[in-house]
């Protein structure tokens, strides 16, 4: 009898201790992330709950005619040529680059030096709008398209016809990541809608708006790919997305698998989600493809599906517009080569009180210098600071406080690195592994003294990139 | 006492062990050097500058000692003085050579290339250009955060705190090429001291079309050619909407000066002109604008043209 | 636009930290412990702690405006900082040119020689305090008692009748230990003369200033760790060597060796691992490195406690392992993402 109820009540202490583990689990310190570094600084979601708008197409588009990582495109139109939507106008310049088609239909004004986002001169065609008329092919319809027909080689073949490049910020083409070199072999699939950019929700709201469309090109990238698991990484701040996305995936056989992730700064960088997920490290100095995997944004596996399936060619992407001080934020569907100008009017206006205007998220995004420039396929947010948010705090001395050691994700010693940098001492930064540096920010970010460390490493990597470039030649 | 001689004897006879050792092992490891190489040496400044395109004196010294011919080499920092010197040591000639003084090819002053952003950075000019254009309009111009400066080792070349561009000292400039490997924009150039310090050159290097450089800086070479029509020697180029003067073709005339629409065009050390009355129309707005720096030559220096006019009027009234 | 857009380059964003909030989140988690020094030790440890803070400034405010010439810096605390850790590292009897003397070493010969904030290779504060027990050791080792000595006025009247009384000044525990096992006393014999573990916890025991509550140095440490202002490495591994090694030497022979916890809530072990020994400047930088010093702390303050001259050793442990740092830093890296895999694969 009462051995009896001892074990009732031991059962009973199980259970609810089993329950409390659960809800352990569940809570954000269980959930998977990268092991070292990283920071968490405010998110600041304010867009997260507007839904994706489609942007008028404006009176005038400017198209750069360099939107990839990699070598430039050529151009195929002339000054008073008629384009349509989705009419190739430049073509790949080599391997590492990527075709780019008009986004409205048209004539040609001009083929001509535009300043860009970093004040220098580079070309872009001007295209004066005149009516929307698309490109036959395009499947312009609602209906969503499942059945995969193209074999693995049109499918990688298609996303360099369609000009898809990588729609996280780094803009490296597609096509370059689908083909695996020879004597690798890819295991894994990694969808990145990690989104760890404070401000930008314009990959929250693809994952919630067009999650189907989603799951359908993860598909697609997993037969161009030829590999039968892919991962869907969401950090833990958009519990509809990973909701949405885990009742959408149910039914592909445990083949795709949504990952809730830690919110933890910088999960979206390739290496950290590779880790994060599949507990691999990409070597130093490696590619993802060297421990079989091969990372994907949730944007730009929408494109390669409607690029897939629906024949259209990249012309227009999600942008955030966002910024405390902003009367409207929201997301809007952006033709490519509008202006920011307009974007910004679409969000009210600029604020008298605006001290930046940045190209992307705030730890890695471009301050521009003019803000007439126009989208291009990297622009994955506009976000305004205020004057007092944009300036950076006076440089104090460094007091050793390790901080920037603790929060590198890539274990480098940012402080050393920067002082090696002010004393150019290319060859001993070379050695304290500078070009590993992700550009992430995170200690900068942190440095109590406000000193701008990775100012100093994005130098470093720049004179030690030219060392070992210059080695390479003799 | 007998300590004393004990010690004495004992210390003594180590240190004629160690002596002869050390004389052994000296004799056996030694590297024969031509003893010119110290000579010349000597005769170097010794600034370890790296001008003459070696990491130091020495270096250079051994070269000279080696070479056959002296034509290549030149010790920017010492001259053809330095140069005959160790020509003497070696028994070897040299020739004359141009002494190379550092120009900045960019006038672009706060008061005709107003800035459009701020930059807010390490204040470096390499990391400005790394990011982008740079805080005026101008892609080309000067940054102003002296990275030439902290390059230079003779102290040749200073920030001019009024108009936020480097000015060179020409007294103490050795021509070593420090500050061109420096500027991250390209702006500083080499060129000859020219006859009695006298020098002409266009003061920038915007290759934008006239009108865009012009809406960026007012002092900009705009690439009109008005000063490759005036010129009767064939000493200017226009290439990319900037206009370049040969230095070896100059004969340092100065019609170019004098036609400049924007006053991108440079002389320094010349003696002060004579204002005429009685030019023709066409000039007319020029005249003024000549008038007009005159003018504030007499009341104060605001851009660097005129400093370095000034100074020089200095000098030359010394000499 | 009439105000110009800001360009630079990323990040844009900065955490809210900077020195001033870090210095100031030190001088909070030590002030609960302060409280209670002025509760025993009474007006002499206010007087100690305000002409040690306020000369600390006030050298640091002349090194800076006289010497170098450079912007006054006396407000980004780390001056009043190490001020106040020189007052806690002295008895509340010091004479007050003592004091002056102590505070002008840590910030001029200490700090500001080496170039000021950030370039120290060793603790400011413990520099001023091993330089005045070096030449002041009588004054130095004169330690009131806690409680007893609460309104006796040390630094105006040094002659005050009253202090010289035998009962206001006493040996500290480790003192006393040190004295006994000279005289061949047990350990049990000892122990009672001092006060017991429970007692020390809660502070009631002569010594420095800030020594006496090893319970309210450990709460201002919590609030340090939550802060994320010093990491659990260098006050964790000071602790869990001194435990180890002492116990050690507790269980060969527990009647010439004092226990562990005792070594732990006696003397400056508290205040070395948690406040001393994590400045920034003068610690390693990397995790692997943190560990390393603060073992080697740990190790050298037994050591110096149970076979040294001084009773205490934790200020020599401290400085001695500071001298060490650029070695460590040059020796421990933190570990490189992907270095594993390559050696690996290669």
């Amino acid at each position: 009898m009462i051995t009896k109820k001892i074990t009732r009540l031991n059962n009973k202490t199980r259970e609810s201790l089993n329950k409390t583990l659960n809800e352990l689990y569940n809570t954000q310190n269980m959930l998977k992330t990268f092991p070292k570094g990283g920071v968490h600084p405010p998110e600041n979601k304010l867009s997260a709950d507007k839904r994706i708008e489609t942007l008028e197409i404006p009176k005038q588009v400017t198209i750069p005619l360099h939107q990839n990582l990699g070598a430039p495109s050529k151009v195929l139109v002339k000054k008073k040529d008629k384009v349509k939507v989705g009419q190739i106008i430049a073509e790949a310049g080599g391997f590492v680059s990527s075709n780019i088609h008009a986004s409205v239909s048209g004539t040609v004004l001009k083929i001509d030096e535009i300043t860009d986002t970093t004040g220098y001169k580079k070309m872009a065609v001007v295209i004066n709008v005149e009516g929307d008329e698309w490109e036959e092919s395009i499947d312009r319809s609602e209906a969503i398209v499942s059945e995969i027909k193209l074999t693995p080689e049109e499918i990688v073949k298609k996303t360099a016809e369609m000009g898809i490049v990588g729609l996280g910020g780094a803009t490296f083409p597609t096509q370059v990541k689908l083909s695996i070199p020879k004597g690798q072999s890819c295991e894994f699939l990694i969808i990145n809608g990690v989104e760890c950019e404070p401000y930008l929700t314009s990959d929250h709201r693809l994952m919630l708006e067009h999650g189907k469309e989603l799951i359908i090109g993860t598909q697609i990238l997993m037969k161009a790919l030829n590999v039968n698991k892919a991962y869907i990484g969401i950090e833990n701040n958009k519990p509809d997305a990973i909701e949405y996305l885990t009742e959408l995936v149910s039914n592909t056989n445990n083949t795709i698998e949504i990952v809730a992730l830690k919110v933890q700064y910088p999960q979206g960088g390739e290496k950290q989600l590779i880790k994060a997920i599949t507990g691999r490290e990409v070597p130093s100095g490696g590619l993802p493809i060297h421990v079989g995997v091969v990372v994907q944004n949730v944007g730009t596996t929408y494109a390669v599906y409607e690029a897939v399936q629906k024949n259209k060619p990249l012309f227009e992407r999600i942008v955030t517009v966002t910024g405390k001080s902003l009367s409207s934020t929201g997301n809007y569907k952006v033709r490519i080569g509008t202006s920011v100008d307009l974007l910004i009017e679409k969000a009210g206006g600029l604020p008298s009180d605006s001290g930046k205007v940045i190209n992307g998220g705030p730890m890695m995004g471009k301050a521009l210098k003019i803000t007439d420039v126009p989208v291009t396929k990297g622009t994955s947010g506009i976000l305004i600071l205020k004057n007092d948010e944009a300036k950076r705090e006076r440089i104090m001395p460094c007091i050793k406080c390790s901080k920037c050691i603790s929060v590198c994700p890539q274990g480098l010693e940012p402080y050393f690195l920067m002082n090696l940098a002010d004393k150019k001492m290319w060859e001993d930064a070379e050695k304290q592994h500078n070009m590993d540096c992700i550009e992430c920010g995170s200690c900068s970010y942190i440095c109590p003294s406000a000193r701008p460390l990775l100012d100093y490493i994005r130098y470093g990597k720049q004179n030690v990139g030219a060392l070992i470039r210059s080695r390479m030649k003799r | 006492m007998n300590i004393i001689l004990l010690s004495i004897i004992v210390l003594g006879v180590v240190g004629l062990l160690a002596g002869v050792i050390l004389y052994f092992i000296a004799e056996k490891f030694k590297v024969y050097e031509d003893p010119k190489i110290d000579e010349v040496e000597e005769a170097l400044p010794a600034a370890n500058c790296g001008g003459c395109g070696y990491p130091g004196c020495r270096n250079f010294a051994e070269s000279c000692v080696k070479a056959d011919d002296l034509g290549t080499l030149f010790c920017p920092v010492g001259g053809n003085e330095t140069m005959k010197k160790v020509a003497e040591i070696l028994g070897k000639t040299v020739e004359d050579k141009d002494p190379l003084i550092a120009v900045v090819k960019c006038n672009g002053n706060p008061n005709v290339r107003k800035k459009t952003t701020s930059y807010d950075g390490a204040a470096t000019c390499a990391m400005e250009t790394a990011l982008y254009g740079g805080h005026t309009d101008c892609q080309y111009g000067c940054l102003g955060h002296g990275d030439c400066v902290d390059a230079c080792s003779f102290d040749a070349i200073k920030m001019n705190a009024q108009t936020g561009l480097p000015e060179v000292n020409q007294d103490t400039c050795t021509g070593c090429n420090a500050c061109v490997d420096a500027c991250p924009k390209n702006i500083i150039e080499l060129r000859p001291k020219g006859k009695k310090d006298r020098r002409i050159f266009v003061s920038c290097i915007n290759q934008d079309r006239g009108g865009t450089a012009k809406k960026a800086c007012e002092a900009a070479c705009i690439g009109c050619k008005a000063c490759v029509n005036v010129c009767k020697f064939d000493a200017i180029v226009v290439e990319n909407f900037l206009a370049y003067i040969d230095p070896n073709k100059c004969k340092l005339c100065r019609a170019c000066v004098t036609v400049c629409p924007t006053n991108a065009i440079w002389e320094v050390n010349f003696p002060p002109r004579k204002i005429k009355t009685d030019e023709p129309k066409k000039t007319q707005p020029k005249k003024n604008a000549l008038e007009n720096q005159t003018k504030k030559e007499e009341e104060a220096p605001i851009d660097l043209k005129n400093i370095i006019k000034n100074d020089n009027k200095k000098d030359n009234e010394i000499k | 636009m009439d105000n110009k857009l800001i360009v630079s380059q990323s990040p844009h964003l900065h955490a809210k930290d900077n020195v001033r909030k870090i210095m100031l989140a030190v001088i909070i988690a030590l002030l609960p412990s302060l409280v209670l020094s002025f509760y025993f030790y009474g007006i002499g440890a206010l007087v100690v702690t305000l002409f040690a803070v306020f000369f600390a400034v006030f050298f640091e405010w002349i090194f800076v405006k006289v010497f170098l010439k450079k912007e006054p810096t006396i407000w980004d605390g780390s001056a009043a900082l190490t001020g106040l850790l020189l007052a806690f590292n002295v008895p509340s009897n010091l004479p007050v040119w003592i004091i002056i003397i102590g505070a002008f070493v840590a910030i001029g010969v200490g700090k500001m020689s080496f170039g000021g904030l950030g370039q120290n290779p060793f603790n400011p504060a413990l520099v001023g305090r091993v330089f005045l027990l070096i030449s002041f050791p009588v004054q130095m080792t004169s330690w009131p008692l806690a409680g007893s000595s609460r309104f006796v006025n040390w630094h105006f009247f040094p002659h005050d009748p009253q202090a010289l009384v035998d009962g206001f000044t006493g040996a500290t525990s480790l003192g006393v230990m040190k004295e006994g096992l000279k005289n061949g006393d047990a350990m049990a014999g000892i122990m009672d003369k001092i006060p017991t573990h429970m007692q020390m916890f809660y502070g009631q025991m002569g010594g420095s200033l800030g020594e006496i509550s090893a319970l309210l140095l450990i709460l201002g440490g919590i609030f340090l760790l939550y802060r994320k202002i010093i990491t659990w490495h260098i006050p964790g591994s000071i602790i869990l060597t001194t435990v180890v090694f002492s116990g050690i030497l507790w269980l060969i022979n527990p009647q010439s060796y004092a226990d562990p916890l005792f070594h732990l809530l006696t003397g400056g072990l508290m205040l070395g691992a948690i406040y001393m020994a994590t400045d920034y400047s003068s610690s390693p930088m990397s995790n692997t490195g943190k560990i390393i010093f603060g073992i080697g702390i740990a190790l050298l303050t037994i050591i110096i406690r149970n076979w040294g001259a001084y009773p205490e050793g934790v200020s020599f442990a401290i400085l001695i392992m500071n001298a060490f740092v650029p070695l460590i830093d040059r020796q421990f890296k933190p570990k490189l993402f992907g270095k594993v895999e390559k050696s690996k694969q290669s």
